[in-house]
């Protein structure tokens, strides 16, 4: 068995190299805890808001919605008290105007703040209301000869419930499946395509095909060679998501497993592929600013289905796209596989091409 | 030298009769021409291979003997005209099992030891596992790497990657040997125990082309050809060349055949 031969020799050669081993296994682990811990630790940190002439009331409710409030005297120039005073806001009060001035330098941060500051002011407006209410309504009460009783409304309690997850679920446990899957796709991918196209440079692939091995066989060798790392790879990363850093995992691991080891099929015979337009390793590392990164955009972190026709056009033709969905599904949703079987056929179409392409890509080097 | 001579006895008695009986002309190439692009590398080469002689192909580098070596042993089709190996049109999966072929760049696995890289290609050929084990010796022995087979080709000095090569060559005991300068980087005394091992391959039958542009070593083929921008100029045995020209030495036939056509 032929292909057996290129097994072995593969096995032998990466168990030499242990420095692809790290990466290859090492490597994705030390991402993903890093990624974790960069979403889940984060120290809650107060935007400080400076005021001026603002209503005691309105500064206590500001400080129940965790801002530091700075109360100032007065200011002279805003935009220059913020900065040297490190304000993310400022509020000033004349009359029944309020300016406020944003920092602005995190829109996200200064978004946030300004919804907590509009939240405390309506508050604030309906509490005056009602207090003016009920005393213009004693006034009329007071006038009426009959008194009139009036049913203090209640506001509703809030009870809620979700789909998927809880209410400790964080953007973490949506964006985890997919940093599994696309660690995965990516180091298979790179360390595939390299290996092929080493073999390509040094000369060996085309002192292979002087031998009588047939194309198919160096092409299933390879799959069969990396792909048994590729395997041991999403076991390893698979298991430490789950069990380690205790990601949300709904459906079931061998689920999860399965549409790793197809991305993997893909990933090994893309990059083979991909490996026969490369003269060296420089230019292989080249795909992946123009294969590798744009697959994360459309593999599910950002909503595909928002996205507009034609990006959603070149979302359908990435592999990650339909690993991303089917990650998503299982770990985060709980879906059976075959909830998810469009995602997988799509998956196993993508590998049954390119590996096919990869035994015509061998034509090039023996049409036999 | 008892093994050797047992090894030797044991290439005799495999010797293989090929379908379409027994063959005196093994490699036959007719009118063979090769481009790349606009620019004609082979013109309208002619050559015929007997059994049991070693054929040289002499000519400086960039003169096309690799490309032709190449197209001799099937791993390049894109050519015109006919070549034919063991009567088989080339390219030929059939024709592959019984060619040994030496690159001239040294295309071996640095990762894995002299030794394993002569499994991996005796285990393409599908020896069994005691042929395998028995032709990894004597071949190993051949190029006196057998102290080194444990060590990683990494290691290997440029004259130990060059008999790897060779070995691998020889591994599958093949009936054809296509050397592409086999003996660059090759210290004299080994290089001699090489020709000598050629010599006894060729009268155990085997059908030996080697490329050279050392012109010592063209004296100790049975045949050549000289080959210069892609044309053979001229060919024949050392001696008839060197009557032929009238010319000492083979270098000087080179220069007067040349000089002639071009």
């Amino acid at each position: 068995m032929r292909t057996i031969a290129v097994v072995k020799r593969i096995f032998q050669q990466m168990v030499r190299d242990k420095r692809t081993l790290g990466l290859m296994f090492v490597a994705p682990l030390f991402i993903l805890t890093l990624f974790h811990f960069l979403f889940t630790e984060n120290t809650e940190v107060h935007p400080k808001l400076g005021v001026v002439h603002v209503d005691t009331a309105i500064v206590n409710e500001l400080k129940k919605k965790d801002i530091d409030v700075v109360a100032y005297e007065k200011v002279g120039d805003v935009k220059k008290r913020m900065v040297n005073d490190r304000l993310d806001g400022f509020m000033e009060m004349s009359d029944n105007d309020i300016h406020l001035t944003f920092e602005n330098a995190d829109p996200s941060k200064a978004k946030a703040l300004q919804v907590k500051i509009q939240q405390t002011i309506a508050k604030e407006a309906a509490k005056q209301q009602k207090t003016a209410m009920e005393k213009a309504l004693q006034a009329i009460q007071q006038q009426l000869p009959i008194p009139l009783k009036i049913e203090q409304p209640k506001s509703p309690a809030i009870h809620t419930a979700y789909v998927y997850g809880n209410k400790d679920t964080s953007f973490f446990d949506t964006l985890s499946p997919i940093l599994v899957g696309y660690f995965v796709f990516f180091f298979v991918f790179l360390i595939a395509g390299i290996a092929l196209l080493r073999e390509r440079t040094i000369g060996t692939l085309e002192r292979l095909l002087a031998t009588p091995i047939r194309r198919h066989e160096i092409v299933f060798g390879y799959l069969l060679g990396y792909g048994t790392f590729a395997v041991i790879q999403t076991l390893i990363v698979v298991f430490f998501a789950v069990k380690v850093l205790d990601i949300t995992l709904v459906g079931s691991l061998w689920h999860v497993i399965v549409i790793n080891l197809l991305l993997a099929l893909v990933a090994l015979s893309l990059g083979i592929l991909l490996s026969a337009f490369a003269h060296s390793e420089f230019q292989m590392m080249q795909f992946i600013p123009v294969v590798i990164i744009p697959q994360i955009f459309f593999a599910g972190i950002l909503p595909v289905d928002e996205m507009a026709d034609w990006l959603q056009a070149i979302a359908k033709i990435m592999p990650m796209y339909y690993g991303g969905d089917a990650l998503k599904n299982v770990m985060y949703k709980g879906m059976e596989l075959s909830d998810i079987r469009t995602d997988l056929l799509a998956l196993c179409s993508f590998a049954v091409i390119f590996v096919t392409l990869n035994i015509f890509a061998l034509k090039k080097h023996r049409k036999l | 030298m008892k093994t050797r001579e047992k090894q030797y006895k044991m290439e005799v008695s495999n010797y293989s009769f090929l379908e379409g009986g027994f063959l005196v002309s093994t490699i036959v190439a007719k009118n063979v021409s090769k481009s790349f692009g606009k620019k004609e590398v082979l013109t309208a080469i002619d050559l015929t291979v007997n059994r049991g002689e070693i054929y040289g192909l002499i000519g400086p580098s960039g003169s096309g003997k690799t490309t032709l070596v190449k197209i001799l042993v099937g791993m390049d089709s894109d050519f015109s005209g006919e070549v034919t190996v063991l009567n088989q049109p080339m390219p030929n999966m059939s024709a592959l099992p019984h060619i040994g072929y030496m690159a001239q760049s040294d295309a071996l696995y640095q990762e894995l030891t002299g030794e394993e890289n002569l499994q991996f290609f005796a285990s393409l050929y599908e020896l069994k596992k005691t042929e395998r084990k028995e032709r990894i010796m004597y071949a190993a022995e051949l190029v006196q790497l057998t102290p080194h087979l444990s060590k990683k080709v990494m290691a290997y000095s440029g004259g130990m990657k060059r008999r790897l090569s060779l070995a691998i060559a020889l591994i599958h005991n093949p009936e054809i040997l296509v050397l592409d300068e086999p003996t660059v980087g090759i210290d004299p005394e080994l290089r001699l125990s090489i020709w000598g091992e050629l010599t006894r391959l060729k009268q155990a039958g085997k059908t030996i082309v080697v490329t050279t542009h050392v012109m010592d070593e063209a004296e100790k083929c049975d045949r050549l050809a000289m080959v210069r921008e892609g044309k053979i100029i001229t060919s024949g045995s050392p001696a008839e060349l060197k009557q032929q020209y009238g010319a000492v030495d083979l270098e000087n036939v080179f220069v007067k055949a040349g000089g002639k056509r071009g």
